[in-house]
């Protein structure tokens, strides 16, 4: 009898043992999977992309011509319009999200921010479709209508060039990427506003200080780095935006100091022009500049996230850009 | 005891503590910058706001004229004519496909952060790396690798190859609520459970995955709204400027919302934005219902468990 | 040294008894302005800085302090005692209006500051916690360095000249300075618990206030922090009305020349004050059963 339990209790343990290890070979294959992925993802850009980088190499980046039919392919003129249009979206977005954040964390009453938050943090939930089309049909006319007076009025910066026929341009790109990237922005830095402790704003309050004063003394200086990394991961976030863009931007490769003229960014070249491409070189190289954008995108996950240190932005940032 | 000369006599104090309460000293100035603030930081929370009241609304302003119960559940006729019944289905289907590739990946690979590896380990950290460098990889850049990996094997574009993009692209999101909701999982229960003798896989699987359960959903909800807005990868890898196809065989190409919008924007044709329109407003209001729905089931779930 | 000599029970005036006079280090010889020799206590007669009229305090609809009325005086330490739960840090910190940042607070009566209601309308919030400092139960130096621990709050005032003069002094008054003059620019966070709460009294009074609200400063120090500190008490209250909420009774009797004892109210466990009087009499011969309960240990 003794023995019969003694064998049954070694055969359910066996079969814990048993479902134990295939759970974990599960869960581990999993994680392999993403591995491999990565690595995947790497190796087959680079392999697609070497006729592009054996016949053009480094100078690819530096080169501004892009005409298929002459086999003359250089990014030079994409990478320009990538950095432009996303430096600007985050010179917009990122002043403007802080602000926004800091209304959110520390002036609205719970009630109001318990709206105003999740409204615009529905601003990332929008489609990059929507914001394309949106900005195509609503956006570039209404730039167009601007383009003359900001011209006149701001005409000695040369950003602010003459004003083309149409709105086609990086400055409505800029606009429409910040749109996208805003919330991402607003989100994090509300999320990293509220962990300051309440001990230390109370005992800064204590000391006679207004509230703008306990935000500038002490909220701010403690989020520094963390607010930090969520604008890198916002700049990261344009930079690799291609849908909404193709349909604002012109796709021209030309670099112009002013904004009010059309452009082109690496994402949106390969969304214009990968689909039906006859050209082996021309594919090719849009592989290329999948590269230079594959570098772009972990160049900046793994900045933000060296930024950060020990802060975990990581988790905000997933309930910011998946809302 | 500290004796200091500091207290020999009271300095000439900085201020009369007998006067009334108002601002002294600088502070009127302070208050007046203190105030600047609080209207400038209004006013940007309002420009917020604003930003979304203003894209929504072109979106339902434009869109209604084009939406009736034959726009949702007819197919298209000729250009301007019919509905977009294909691309709706069609998205789902890719949609779907793509959360079942992604949502259990997900739900492992959160499992084994939690059950397996710490959060300080080496494996732990390298997969939580990984994954953050997944979620910053541009989508177009995602669609050129699976069509790479897919497409150029098989000679053909495929929903089946747009799916796999987009569950590249919802990994990283499923895996890291997985990974949060799991993490929520008192402690006790865990404990429990070992007290009892249970094995592991068995109360990952009675236990803790049913407690999980809700998050899990809400996670699910989010990147599948996510997904279902993509173009980038749709458009590389199924990319189908047909939209008369009626077929719904994923391993041909098959027809999507955003790629239905993408392509009226290459038409000229009068009269058929407004069905771009029509679409577009289809999609934001199954993506803004899926993100209430996601909040609302999270709302519960946490009730449910700070009562446990 | 302290020397205290008390005088006989109050209940005897009928009596005439000379009044003694107390001698503590630093103080001035107080003048004795009332008409009643006998029975009068030294600190009756210093000017009143609050004076509390039946002072209730709400969140909600709950009550959170019954009506209170007391008479707070210039350079005494005034010390709350009573039983957890009882409204200490409510009262506390309504004297300085920083239970405004809870939003179901609403306060009854008045809290007369210098003959002013510190709720009255027109009155500036920033103004009130510049005259009236507070110090916290736990320290939380902010992330900085020592030096601008200390001077952030003077900059803000506008005190910019003679700031490291400023500073050193109010580390000086902290009993804290030897410590740390040589290490003024490392981080805050990197001193002792006992260290870091005498450099948030250093902050507090940088600024040099008209008051200062000690909420239980040494509760979550150890026995040699806490001596520190309590030995503080009698130097800064030259300079400072000093009000401090303690829930060790010895505490009180060590540092206090008033005493007020709050506890529940057996019925609608509202916080109440039960008594208020100088320490001694408070400790010795309470008026209040229930005061004499607490002090004596039966319960709390």
């Amino acid at each position: 009898m003794a023995g019969l339990s003694r064998a049954f209790a070694r055969g359910a343990r066996g079969a814990g043992e048993t479902g134990d290890r295939v759970l974990f070979w599960l869960c581990a294959a999993a994680g392999v999977l993403v591995a491999l992925t990565l690595g995947d993802i790497v190796y087959q850009l680079i392999s697609n992309a070497g006729p592009a980088i054996s016949r053009f190499g480094l100078g690819f980046i530096g080169h501004q011509v892009w005409e298929p039919h002459f086999g003359q392919m250089g990014a030079a003129t994409l990478i320009y319009g990538t950095v432009v249009s996303s430096v600007m979206a985050l010179a917009i977005a990122g002043p403007l999200g802080i602000s926004i954040a800091i209304y959110l964390a520390m002036l609205a009453s719970p009630k109001v921010r318990a709206v105003v938050g999740p409204l615009v943090e529905m601003l990332a939930a929008v489609p990059s479709i929507i914001y394309g089309f949106w900005g195509l049909i609503v956006l570039v006319p209404f730039v167009q209508s601007i383009e003359p007076g900001l011209n006149s009025a701001l005409g000695w910066i040369p950003l602010f060039g003459p004003p083309q026929t149409t709105g086609i341009s990086v400055f409505s790109a800029g606009l429409v990427l910040t749109f996208m990237i805003l919330p991402i922005v607003a989100s994090l830095s509300r999320d990293l506003f509220l962990t300051v402790p309440r001990e230390l704003r109370e005992g800064a309050a204590a000391l006679g200080a207004t509230q703008w004063e306990v935000i500038r003394g002490i909220v701010l200086p403690s989020t520094v780095s963390g607010v930090s990394a969520a604008m890198v991961l916002a700049l990261g976030r344009a930079l690799g935006e291609a849908i909404a863009v193709s349909l604002v931007i012109g796709d021209v490769s030309a670099i112009h100091a002013s904004l009010f003229q059309p452009g082109a960014t690496l994402a949106e070249r390969i969304a214009n022009q990968f689909v039906g491409a006859s050209s082996n070189l021309l594919i090719a190289s849009l592989w290329y500049c999948g590269l230079i954008l594959l570098a772009i995108g972990l160049l900046t996950s793994l900045a933000a996230r060296w930024i950060a240190g020990r802060f975990d932005v990581e988790r905000s940032y997933a309930r910011a850009v998946a809302a | 005891m500290t004796t200091s000369t500091d207290f020999a006599a009271p300095d000439v104090p900085l201020f009369d503590p007998t006067a009334p309460l108002t601002a002294s000293g600088n502070l009127r100035r302070r208050d007046a910058v203190d105030r600047l603030v609080r209207v400038l930081a209004t006013v940007a929370a309002a420009i917020g706001v604003g930003m979304l009241v203003i894209v929504v609304y072109s979106v339902v302003t434009k869109g209604a004229s084009a939406l009736s119960i034959g726009f949702v559940i007819h197919n298209p006729v000729g250009l301007v004519g019919g509905g977009i019944a294909n691309a709706l289905l069609g998205t789902l289907e890719i949609v779907t496909i793509a959360a079942l590739i992604a949502v259990p990946i997900g739900v492992l690979t959160g499992l084994y952060l939690t059950e397996f590896a710490g959060a300080d380990s080496r494996t732990g950290r390298a997969l939580k790396l990984g994954l953050d460098l997944m979620q910053g990889i541009p989508t177009i850049v995602v669609g050129l690798f699976v069509y790479g990996l897919i497409v150029l094997p098989l000679h053909q574009e495929s929903g089946f190859a747009g799916a796999v993009a987009l569950a590249i692209v919802i990994l990283p999101l499923m895996a890291r609520s997985a990974q949060e909701v799991l993490l929520l999982v008192p402690g006790s229960l865990r404990e429990a459970a070992d007290a009892l003798g249970v094995s592991r896989w068995r109360s990952v699987l009675t236990v803790i995955l049913p407690a999980a359960t809700g998050g899990i959903v809400t996670g699910a909800i989010l990147a599948i709204a996510r997904g279902a807005g993509e173009t980038a990868p749709l458009l590389i890898c199924d990319s189908i400027f047909n939209t008369q196809t009626t077929s719904l065989n994923p391993f041909h190409g098959i027809p999507s919302v955003p790629m239905y919008i993408y392509t009226i924007t290459e038409e000229a044709v009068s009269g058929v934005f407004v069905r771009a329109w029509g679409a577009a407003f289809i999609l934001l209001v199954m993506i803004l219902l899926a993100n209430l729905l996601a909040r609302v089931i999270l709302a519960r779930s946490r009730a449910k468990m700070g009562a446990s | 040294m302290t020397v205290w000599d008390s005088t006989e029970d109050r209940a005897r005036d009928d009596q005439p008894v000379p009044a003694r006079v107390r001698i503590r280090t630093g103080a001035r010889t107080p003048t004795i302005a009332s008409h009643r020799a006998q029975g009068v206590r030294i600190n009756e007669s210093r000017p009143v800085v609050f004076d509390i009229r039946d002072m209730s305090v709400y969140y909600g609809s709950n009550r959170a302090l019954m009506g209170t009325s007391m008479k707070i005086r210039r350079n005494l330490v005034t010390a709350v005692i009573g039983p957890s739960g009882c409204g200490k840090s409510t009262f506390i910190r309504s004297l300085n209006r920083m239970n405004d940042s809870i939003p179901s607070f609403r306060l009854t009566g008045q809290v007369l500051y210098h003959g002013h209601d510190v709720y009255g309308a027109g009155v500036n919030r920033v103004e009130v916690r510049r005259r009236i400092g507070m110090v916290f139960q736990k320290p939380n130096p902010f992330p900085k360095s020592i030096y601008d621990n200390v001077a952030w709050a003077p900059r803000n005032l506008g005190l910019k000249s003679g700031l490291d003069e400023r500073v050193e002094r109010a580390l000086k008054q902290a009993a804290l300075w030897d410590e740390v003059k040589n290490r003024l620019r490392t981080s805050a966070l990197g001193l002792s618990g006992g260290q870091q709460q005498r450099l948030c009294i250093a902050r507090a009074i940088a600024v040099e206030p008209d008051v200062l609200l000690l909420d239980e400063p040494a509760s979550a120090l150890d026995p040699v922090s806490t001596a520190s500190i309590e030995d503080l008490m009698h130097t800064l209250k030259n300079r400072y009305t000093i009000v401090i909420v303690t829930h060790n009774m010895q505490q009180a009797a060590r540092v206090a020349d008033q005493t007020a004892f709050f506890s529940l109210d057996r019925v609608d466990q509202v916080g109440t004050l039960i008594e208020y009087g100088d320490t001694e009499t408070i400790f010795r011969s309470p008026k209040d059963t229930r005061t004499r309960d607490y002090v004596t240990g039966q319960f709390g």
